[in-house]
């Protein structure tokens, strides 16, 4: 069938250079498969950014496989109607209309609908098309439609609606040749396209009951037959939505989730770690020792690969909730963890970031967006960053090895390693669950907010849109360890080599560890800290670790490296014998509670849109972890001495 | 007259109106909580709130307290009757 059967057919013509189509956007309801297509139509080719002023992400891409290569999509939020209530919505209405600062007005429109729900799905139709201009509607989910028993005439259906309609399969990849055909049709002069033939009926826009019934009468017209309702996913409902089993499976899939990661996870990470090491032993023999070698092998190499061991163990992470969400699990989740989240006043959406913070808190608090109450999303990104994420991992897992007995209980299954690490977990958990409650009942105070969730039908995820993510993902943490780690290791080794000193044999040669400007930097620090349990070096770690928390540990390795008492041994060994047991589990429980990330806080200034809400949240973070830290360092020094 | 959050699990009812504030209001009726629309409560989440509702072919997770203010009316036979024929029409054309 061809889906442009109601236009003329022309020959594709040649684009030609000064042709009126530039920008194309794509718009469409939330789960009517957007950006599925958006990322068929433009491959890897697409760019991520913020629009300005607002919190609501913008994703635009080069067009690719439609004949020109000079062509943008812009990929819109998702949208139920044009009433610009919520930001998505505005965003949506200024870009459509031109009037978003640095992004041009559109030429050409692609409206996706779910023709699963197409009748609700019309009413979105009724103020894009209003907008006059060229719109090609693609009614998505096509395949799952036929399978399931629906039909829709699509030649009436742009009768009714005087824009041609195609029939796809985003997911699939079924049916888009109908995207170039459109646009080239755009292309054209305009004395060429065919005037629409018949004035076009619409309701009276924005009034939601009179949308809703012309959506209905022209999906009557139409001979629209929506498809039987997914008995599989209520089959499956039944299980997962049980009220025993559901919250049994629920746990079970949080803890299988952590488990994976850690089981599957270290090793791999602890392999990767293993190659890096290698790679940088490879290249040794062909640096001049030195200074030269010192710096790029001691300082750059290892500072940035012991941030990239963990790119394995986030990847897992991320390949999870990918899965969960992409399934349709997620929004069960939710659900179910609903009735938790509404005694500290939030609501079950705050439980996806709050997952998905276990893996790193910058995707988690883009991932509040969902959270349509403004109160409630921020005081979700304000206790985000207590969830343990996996760069406290390291300085966890280090700590605990130099000094936490490997004793086990119960004949050898439960551990006291293990004990503390979940410790540390409960208690980030506890103090983001107290400080939400806080929020909301004071500054974030709100009357409570529907909870509106729709449940959407199980999918299988697919490898693509998995894959994606994951590229993604990798990328972002490449990036960071390219840029932030880069710089901050280079400029801690040059610190703890600065000033030279003369030596009396007539040679230039580093200071002391102790005398070095870090050195100093400690020292001056070191009161502050010192009723803590912390040393002045671990002054030094703690204050490089605001950058990122993992940090910490290659900047001990380099502190503890450069020192010569300390040099012959192992990290392990080495803060074993420079911190008491106080100390070590006093900064366990500060990492737990302290804001050690400039990535989170730009985050969070990007989202909140103010400077206000990363300074209230790092001095809070801080002053908990202050104050925890102090209370575990004099408790275990009263009861061990 | 009753209002939504009265449905028992599994009975269905016609949405009369909804007393929200506007955004809610406008955000429930693009979902398909318009005036004479069919709901039927499908099952509660294990906690027991919030309530899975199906309308328009779409499953929407609503508190009881939403519920609580969209007042519905018991759905007359012939309506369910209408949608039980359909259904089997469309049994019949596969």
């Amino acid at each position: 069938m061809n889906p442009c059967c109601d236009v003329p057919v022309f020959e594709a013509p040649q684009p030609s250079a000064d042709s009126a189509l530039h920008t194309v956007v794509l718009i469409g309801p939330p789960n009517a498969g957007k950006s599925t297509l958006f990322n068929r139509l433009t491959g890897l080719r697409q760019k991520v950014a913020n629009y300005p002023g607002v919190t609501v992400e913008q994703r635009k891409g080069l067009m690719s496989g439609v004949g020109r290569d000079d062509l943008t999509l812009i990929d819109l939020p998702g949208v139920y109607s044009l009433n610009p209530s919520s930001e998505d919505a505005r965003v949506a209405v200024n870009v459509l209309r031109g009037k978003m600062p640095g992004t041009p007005r559109p030429d050409a429109i692609l409206l996706v609908l779910d023709s699963v729900h197409l009748t609700r799905q019309l009413m979105l139709a009724a103020p894009v098309l209003a907008l006059g201009l060229p719109t090609l509607v693609l009614l998505n989910m096509s395949d799952l439609m036929a399978s399931r028993g629906g039909s829709i005439d699509p030649l009436k259906l742009a009768r009714e609606l005087g824009a041609p309609v195609a029939q796809i399969s985003a997911a699939r990849g079924t049916g888009l040749d109908a995207v170039p055909l459109f646009l080239n049709r755009c292309s054209l002069p305009a004395g060429a396209q065919r005037a629409a033939e018949q004035k076009l009926i619409l309701p009276v826009l924005g009034n939601a009951a009179s949308t809703h019934s012309w959506a209905a009468q022209v999906s009557r017209k139409t001979g629209y037959r929506a498809p039987l309702s997914a008995e599989g996913s209520r089959k499956l409902d039944n299980i997962l939505l049980h009220r025993v089993w559901g919250p049994l499976l629920f746990l079970a899939v949080v803890i299988g989730v952590f488990e994976v990661v850690f089981a599957i996870g270290q090793p791999l990470s602890d392999g990767f770690g293993e190659i890096l090491a290698r790679a940088g032993d490879l290249v040794r023999p062909f640096l001049p020792a030195g200074w030269l070698q010192s710096l790029v092998l001691d300082g750059i190499w290892k500072g940035i690969s012991s941030i990239l061991v963990f790119l394995p163990q986030i990847l897992l992470l991320f390949l999870f909730i990918g899965i969960l969400e992409d399934s349709g699990y997620l929004a069960r989740a939710a659900l179910i963890a609903d009735r938790v989240m509404r005694t500290v006043g939030l609501n079950g959406k705050a439980f996806i970031p709050l997952l998905s913070a276990y893996a790193c808190a910058v995707p988690a608090i883009m991932a509040t967006r969902t959270i349509e109450n403004k109160r409630d999303r921020f005081a979700t990104i304000l206790v985000t960053p207590f969830m343990t994420c996996s760069a406290r991992l390291p300085v966890y897992i280090l700590l605990i090895a130099a000094f936490v007995p490997n004793t086990t209980y119960l004949h050898g299954f439960v551990g006291l390693r293990a004990m503390t690490m979940l410790g540390l977990y409960v208690a980030g958990f506890v103090a983001a669950m107290t400080t939400a409650h806080l929020l909301k009942s004071s500054i974030l105070k709100s009357s409570e907010t529907p909870f509106i969730l729709e449940l959407p039908q199980y999918r299988r995820p697919t490898l693509r849109a998995l894959s994606m993510r994951l590229v993604d993902r990798a990328r972002i943490f490449i990036r960071q360890a390219g840029t932030v780690i880069l710089a901050v290791t280079i400029a801690l080794w040059i610190l703890a080599h600065l000033p030279i000193i003369h030596t009396a044999a007539g040679t230039w040669t580093a200071p002391e560890l102790a005398e070095s400007l870090i050195g100093r930097l400690g020292h001056l620090i070191e009161p502050a800290i010192a009723p803590l349990g912390f040393n002045w070096k671990i002054g030094i770690g703690l204050i490089s670790s605001v950058l990122a928390r993992e940090v910490m540990v290659s900047t001990m390795g380099t502190l503890y490296g450069a020192d010569p008492s300390t040099q012959a041994l192992n990290l392990q060994t080495a803060l074993h014998h420079d911190m008491t047991l106080g100390g070590a589990l006093a900064l366990m429980i500060f990492f737990a509670f302290a804001m050690q990330c400039t990535s989170t806080m730009a985050v969070v200034r990007r989202e909140t849109n103010s400077w206000k809400w990363p300074a209230l949240q790092f001095g809070y973070m801080l002053a908990l972890a202050y104050a925890a830290a102090f209370v575990v360092n004099h408790l275990v020094m009263a009861f061990h001495g | 007259m009753s209002v939504l959050s009265e449905l028992n699990v599994g009975e269905t009812g016609v949405v009369i109106a909804l007393d929200l504030p506007d955004s809610v209001q406008n955000h429930l009726m693009h979902m398909g909580f318009v005036p004479d629309a069919l709901v039927t409560a499908l099952r509660r989440a294990p906690a027991g709130d919030p309530t899975v509702y199906s309308v328009d072919g779409l499953e929407i997770a609503l508190r009881r307290d939403t519920a609580g203010a969209i007042r519905v009316r018991g759905a007359e036979a012939d309506l369910l009757h209408d949608q039980k024929k359909r259904r089997e029409k469309i049994e019949a054309a596969r």
